[in-house]
């Protein structure tokens, strides 16, 4: 049975910290999308930073930067890395 | 034989299509510099063959207009040469894996090779050969670097060899940069800092202000200077001359009205004298052409560092409030410069909404460098505070009417998604070659233009045409704008060029308050006819039709505003 995971959305991710991806929360479309970016289950981020009042998430894939919406980010469940 | 260029936005390809056919293109360090295809030839094998250079996408599936095109014309070609972003082997690799599966002949080019090295990145090119089965070349094309070996190699390009199932192409992905990618660790450089820095909200904001004063400051440190201190002391003290001894040797007549315009026999207003070798020749060259200069030396340092997606991102926050995301500020920046690679530039934008929005935004809202220059000079020796009231009008508007169209026009407006290149060392033989390519597009479709409207502007006056004109715009331009009746002929000259219709102003002696009623009207109300082609292309005839009619309305409106305000 696998272990239970703390699942939070990568909004509730503070900037700076890592988590992994565990699941993208939307339709086949969207998980293209991201998926070509290489953003897909399984993969290790890190959250570079959050703007606030709705503004992009930037993520972190090793060295290369992504912005994208926070409606878009709200849809990836990662779980953090400690 | 067709030979394309395909691969992941902001690779470098464009910068190899110049290397291979000897076109220059214009490259940048931003995805989305190249929107659509663009086609070249070169010798190879003894045969001139053709070379497509093809906006770059992550995945066949496409997403935006841009990427469509990709995705319709691989079917097409022969050869594909795939740029790969060594940097980024992992990503690059996905979309190399989906071309294997069409089967066209394949070329690989792992391109910023030195980039990858100085990160500490290694690939085992040979390796990588021998896994997909197709030869695999480096290169750091923006050096020339490698572009030989390339062409050596064109030869063997032959269809993929790795089998694998597409369910489980990230899966393989990873096992082919396991087997052939080292990475050493390297402590972050102050480049990457500084990229971090400028995507957070605080440091961010702080470095974006400092960036646009600075680029103002420098845009018309430049320009001012080369425009007052060398073109137009250049104008007086060797074209006056000729052009008296023109005047005196023509005397007073239709051919010297039209040539040389209202001059006086000693010294000559340039602005004020609409002769085709006096304005026609001074607005654009002593005038307008130090700006644009100055701005696309400017555009080219933000574009090649790859800061402007860094500011697209902090202005996301604002703009989806105009039915927009940041990206959209990449158009309207370019349409500083001149409104029709701006309006080009909205392809990278994924909606039709989104398109619409920002097209009519950037034509109603953004003037370009040429009739900013004219205003500037018009109005600037009232004081900076006049040209405030003109430039904050126009952003006012924009966004007034962006946050109304978003709700008014149907369609999407998805959210951001874009990658932000790393910071880069901008070689200056490269920002050099785009303006190069930049000015002389200018001096070709802005001089023209400009005679032509001059040329019309003086045959209307000779025979009185203009007070027939003035007399059916009255109404509007005299009675709600507050200004002159001639003045309606300024907007029919403008649908040629703005910068002369903006000139035209100056010998009717308008007042402070008229003058920045006039810029603003002239700025918003229709665009130029080069624009207007464009727009018609980007946005289709209803598109034009609904914009064009929401240029007239809210310029009537707000120049009237404006007049009753101030």
């Amino acid at each position: 049975m696998p272990e239970p995971v703390d699942k939070i959305r990568l909004t509730d991710l503070k900037s700076g910290e890592k988590g992994t991806i565990v699941e993208i929360l939307g339709g086949p479309a969207l998980k293209s999308r991201l998926s070509a970016m290489g953003i897909f289950e399984g993969k290790e981020i890190v959250k570079v930073s959050g703007h606030f009042l709705g503004g992009p998430v930037i993520l972190g894939l090793g060295k290369t930067r992504i912005a994208l919406g926070s409606g878009m980010a709200g849809k990836i469940a990662v779980e953090k890395i400690k | 034989m067709k030979f394309l260029l395909v691969g992941n936005p902001n690779v470098g390809k464009s910068v190899i299509f110049s290397h291979l056919s000897g076109v220059t293109v214009i490259a940048s360090n931003y995805p989305g510099t190249t929107v659509e295809l663009t086609r070249s030839s070169f010798r190879w094998q003894n045969q001139l063959v053709d070379l497509i250079d093809l906006p770059g996408t992550y995945a066949l599936e496409p997403t935006s207009p841009a990427e469509e095109v990709t995705a319709s014309m691989i079917a097409e070609g022969d050869v594909i040469i795939n740029v790969i972003d060594s940097t980024n082997l992992e990503r690059s690799l996905n979309l190399t894996l989906q071309l294997i599966k069409t089967g066209k002949p394949l070329l690989i080019v792992l391109n910023l090779w030195d980039e990858a090295n100085h990160l500490g990145i290694g690939i085992d090119a040979p390796g990588l050969e021998r896994i997909i089965g197709v030869p695999v070349v480096s290169t750091c094309a923006i050096t020339g670097e490698g572009i030989k070996g390339l062409v050596d190699h064109l030869s063997e390009a032959r269809a993929g060899q790795y089998r694998f199932d597409d369910n489980e192409r990230w899966h393989e992905v990873g096992k082919i940069v396991a087997a052939v990618q080292t990475i050493v660790h390297r402590h972050h450089t102050w480049l990457e800092r500084l990229g971090d820095a400028s995507l957070s909200p605080f440091t961010g904001v702080a470095i974006a202000l400092a960036v646009m004063a600075g680029s103002f400051g420098l845009i018309r440190f430049i320009g001012e200077g080369l425009s007052n201190h060398v073109l137009e002391i250049l104008f007086h003290r060797y074209w006056t001359p000729v052009v008296l001894k023109i005047y005196n040797w023509l005397g007073t007549g239709f051919i010297s009205e039209i040539l040389v315009g209202r001059v006086q026999t000693v010294q000559i207003n340039y602005l004020g004298a609409f002769g085709l070798l006096t304005t026609g020749l001074f607005v654009p060259i002593a005038l307008v052409l130090p700006y644009v200069l100055a701005f696309y030396l400017v555009l080219g340092l933000l574009e090649d560092t790859g800061y402007l997606p860094r500011l697209a991102v902090l202005a996301d926050t604002f703009t989806h409030r105009l039915g927009l995301h940041g990206l959209a500020i990449i158009p309207m920046m370019l349409g500083l410069g001149c409104n029709v690679p701006g309006l080009m530039a909205t392809r990278i934008l994924e909606s039709k909404k989104q398109r619409f929005i920002a097209a009519t935004l950037t034509c109603i809202a953004v003037p370009c460098m040429s009739q900013m220059a004219v205003i500037a000079g018009l109005i600037g020796r009232y004081g900076i505070s006049s040209l405030g009231v003109v430039v904050l009008t126009l952003m006012l508007t924009g966004m007034i009417l962006g946050i109304i169209l978003n709700r008014l026009v149907a369609g999407e407006s998805p959210e951001i998604f874009i990658e932000i290149p790393p910071y880069r060392l901008p070689y200056l033989r490269v920002i050099a070659k785009k303006l190069w390519i930049r000015m002389k597009k200018f001096m070709l479709e802005a001089e023209p233009m400009v005679l032509l409207g001059v040329l019309i502007i003086n045959i209307l006056t000779y025979f009185h045409i203009l007070n027939i004109f003035a007399q059916i715009f009255s109404p509007v331009v005299t009675g709600w704008l507050g200004l002159p009746a001639q003045s309606a002929l300024a907007l029919i000259v403008g649908f040629l060029r703005k910068d002369v219709a903006v000139g035209m102003l100056v010998p009717m002696g308008l007042s402070q308050h008229q003058l920045i009623v006039a810029s603003v009207v002239l700025a918003m109300y229709f665009p130029c006819v080069a624009t207007f082609v464009v727009l018609w292309k980007e946005l289709g005839t209803s598109g034009l039709i609904k914009s064009t009619l929401l240029m007239i309305a809210v310029s009537t409106l707000v120049g009237g505003l404006l007049n009753l305000l101030l």
